[in-house]
């Protein structure tokens, strides 16, 4: 409006909703409210819901006698041990199966990413297939298809599969020697880790040496040597003090040695399938993503196909590959809790299922479980962030 | 002389490029066989291909038995899918009342026609179809499934599985996460710290916690957590776990189209004098909407795989029910049969949306630059 335009700023008094900065204020403490409001009905009614169900609410139940075995535990547990124990029991689980579930995924991964783009036309064919198939089938059902279709068509423990010596295969799990480590092998480790400060020292020697003198150093070949040969050496000076503890059948089942439990193996391999899909086209696109005018120029400056991969193409890659790769990561961790549909025990279907149902406590449970993941998710990226900014380009 | 007759002014005619190097043997020596290494490779993987494809299609396909009323028409040693067929309506609707199953076909096939107006890039009205279909199609779809005024009979949602309900619980948690996930998102790039911060916690928070904690917390603590008059079923309590879980995965892909605008249209707007809402609603949001689409398809797809999860607190979606139907004790031993089917059904859904969105991608790359 024009008159209200010649008025001078002194002369208009605006109204306080439409200074941006108090309107600001006022939203806010608006929203606080709602939120803090709406936070404390739940409260309310979760106290009377509590009390008129006569449930008590705190951790105390954590220290309470479980009662309840669990088929694989990595920590002393029997079912005299408490409530806080399963926590732990289960808790290690998840760990577990994340664990092994990243390398292979990662490892699986790569190979189908690098061969779908394979110049070999049957090869880049099969890993997209591969891709195309495992990542729009829901996680859970290649699970189950795992479990209740493969595993538990095996034959029973009298008819084991035996690809190996002292391997068994049955329904029951996958039975394997065990390492019993006698006197002195902590020599053993103790060259090991010598080995590893070896490699470390001559690793900065190299590089050192490099960028004076230009000379390479075969440092791979060197740090293999170091690696396996120095432990090797010392183990055959020590007189060889590892045995096996062999499966044996007795009975029905095996005793001694390894197992690994089929719901381990049945999580293990469908998390690493179905992750590898999208790790795969990760890769692709990672690699995708440098121009031709890199790999171009490489080739001009001599490069042979290999060190141009190597030295030019991968090195950029993996900063494209970083942020979503972490992303899978934690959605691999994050879906290891589907372990519960065929009862894994891992902390979701150990504490957040047989603890909850035990002890009524839904809140502490939950509340507790939804930690443990929010922590391992924020661990997970606040590492490859640190990781991200070291590999990260520095520009000028 | 007889050296000049070898001068010719004519250009002799182009030579055909070398056999070896055309056709079908030339493209297998380039793609197949270019080196030892590669041949290798090709025949390591024609073999697999062979002992693994060879006997699957003869145990799906040729040696299948398909038509039948028990497991006594499975002679031939191939796969059963008997089982599938006796049971395909129970796997498409759960236990929906036979007579009423018309009302969720009708749900659908309105449902195709308004996405089918909607993804066709030649048909008049999106923006009329678009809110019919965001607002006014899901009213009509519930009255319609639970019924209970126009004369409908009431079918309780206990009743309610199979894909039908695999369909209804990823389009609602996708459709009701959509509008939380615009205002997370917007809330995310606000100025005012607190906004942002309680923006970010709540995001954060779902983003880190895996759907099935949140399906427990869902069953077991919403219960608490609301007045003990209030009773929720149980389909109810999955959908807002799923749409609570969900809007924070949506708030980040609306985030994303929204950093996408150029920071100039914004000024733009402001510079034209309009405030927050109408520059976000006029200028913002319809151009971040379009590159949003994409986005918006993969969630969606992320989100119809994992409505299989609601399995574990005990809906019987489509997996759930073949699972169910696979204890039968007059139908044991046909889990590979079952589960194939339910993955097919799944694979067939899930590799066609992204195939749309990739499509869409492709389309809405109207900038400049590769590709």
């Amino acid at each position: 409006m024009p008159s209200d335009a010649n008025k001078s700023p002194s002369a208009h008094t605006t109204r306080f909703w439409h200074d941006p900065a108090k309107r600001a204020i006022l939203f806010q403490s608006l929203l606080v409210i709602a939120v803090l409001g709406f936070v404390g009905m739940i409260v309310q009614n979760t106290l009377h819901n509590l009390e008129s169900r006569g449930i008590t609410t705190g951790f105390a139940f954590l220290s309470q006698e479980a009662g309840f075995g669990i088929v694989q535990s990595l920590i002393d547990y029997t079912e005299s041990s408490s409530y806080g124990r399963t926590f732990f029991v289960g808790l290690l689980n998840t760990l577990l199966v994340s664990a092994l579930g990243v390398v292979a995924a990662t490892v699986i991964g790569f190979v189908m990413g690098i061969a779908r783009l394979s110049n070999n036309w049957l090869i880049a064919k099969v890993a997209s297939a591969y891709v195309e198939i495992f990542r729009n089938i829901p996680l859970l059902i290649q699970i189950f298809f795992w479990y209740f279709a493969v595993l538990r068509a095996l034959p029973s423990p009298r008819q084991s599969l035996e690809p190996l010596d002292n391997i068994f295969i049955n329904v029951r799990g996958l039975y394997m020697p065990e390492p019993i480590y006698g006197d002195g092998f902590g020599w053993v480790v103790v060259a090991f880790l010598l080995a590893v400060v070896a490699v470390i020292g001559i690793a900065r020697w190299s590089k050192k040496r490099q960028d004076e003198t230009g000379q390479r150093f075969p440092l791979f070949w060197t740090a293999a040597g170091l690696l396996i040969g120095l432990p090797l050496v010392v183990y055959w000076i020590m007189g060889s003090p590892m045995t096996w503890d062999n499966p044996v059948l007795k009975g029905f089942n095996f005793r001694g040695g390894m197992t690994i439990i089929p719901e381990l193996a049945a999580l293990w391999l469908a998390l690493s399938i179905y992750t590898a899909a999208f790790i795969a086209e990760i890769v692709r696109s990672g690699i995708e993503a440098i121009s031709s005018g890199q790999t171009e120029a490489a080739s001009a400056l001599g490069l042979s196909k290999s060190k141009v991969l190597r030295l030019v193409v991968v090195p950029q890659a993996v900063r494209v590959i970083i942020p979503p790769l972490t992303s899978q990561y934690l959605n691999l961790i994050k879906n290891s809790s589907l372990a519960t549909a065929i009862g894994y025990p891992d902390l979701v279907s150990v504490f957040a299922g047989t603890t909850l149902n035990q002890t009524g406590q839904a809140i502490e449970v939950i509340f507790m479980t939804m930690l443990v993941y929010l922590t391992l998710s924020l661990l997970v990226s606040a590492f490859m962030n640190w990781f991200n900014t070291r590999m990260a380009l520095v520009e000028r | 002389m007889s050296d000049s007759a070898k001068v010719t002014d004519k250009l002799l005619p182009d030579l055909p490029p070398p056999a070896n190097s055309t056709g079908f043997i030339g493209w297998m020596r380039m793609h197949l066989f270019s080196t030892p290494a590669n041949a290798l490779l090709t025949l390591f993987a024609a073999y697999l291909l062979y002992i693994l494809m060879v006997p699957s299609i003869n145990w799906a396909l040729i040696s299948a038995d398909w038509i039948g009323d028990s497991r006594d028409a499975c002679t031939s040693g191939g796969a059963c899918w008997v089982f599938v067929y006796n049971r395909f309506d129970q796997f498409m609707y759960g236990f929906y009342p036979e007579v009423e199953r018309w009302r969720i076909d009708i749900t659908f096939v309105l449902l195709v026609v308004l996405a089918a107006w909607l993804m066709l890039p030649r048909m008049p009205k999106k923006g009329l179809v678009s809110f019919i279909t965001l607002i006014i199609y899901p009213v009509v779809a519930f009255f319609l499934l639970y019924g209970g005024s126009f004369g409908l009979e009431v079918v309780e949602t206990h009743k309610w599985g199979g894909m039908s309900l695999t369909l209804i619980l990823a389009i609602v948690g996708i459709v009701a996460a959509l509008p939380f996930g615009v205002l997370l998102a917007l809330g995310r790039r606000s100025e005012m710290p607190i906004v942002k911060s309680i923006c970010v916690v709540y995001i954060e928070f779902w983003r880190g916690v895996p759907l099935i904690t949140v399906l427990f917390m869902a069953s077991v603590m919403l219960p608490l957590f609301v007045p003990e008059e209030v009773d929720f079923d149980k389909l109810l309590r999955a959908m807002i776990g799923i749409v609570l879980f969900q809007s924070a995965y949506m708030a980040e892909v609306v985030r994303g189209g929204l950093q996408a605008i150029p920071k100039g249209q914004y000024e733009a707007a402001q510079a034209l004098g309009l405030n927050y809402w109408k520059m976000m609603g006029l200028i913002v949001l319809p151009q971040a909407l379009k590159l949003m689409i994409p986005g918006i398809v993969n969630t969606f797809i992320a989100l119809f795989k994992d409505t299989s999860l609601v399995l574990i607190i005990g809906l019987f979606d489509i997996l759930a029910i073949v699972q169910a139907g696979l204890s039968d004790p007059n139908w044991l031993g046909f889990s590979v049969e079952g589960y194939t089917f339910v993955a097919l059904m799944f694979w067939v859904f899930c590799f066609g949306m992204s195939k749309y969105s990739q499509h869409l991608e492709k389309r809405f790359h109207t900038g400049h630059g590769a590709r």
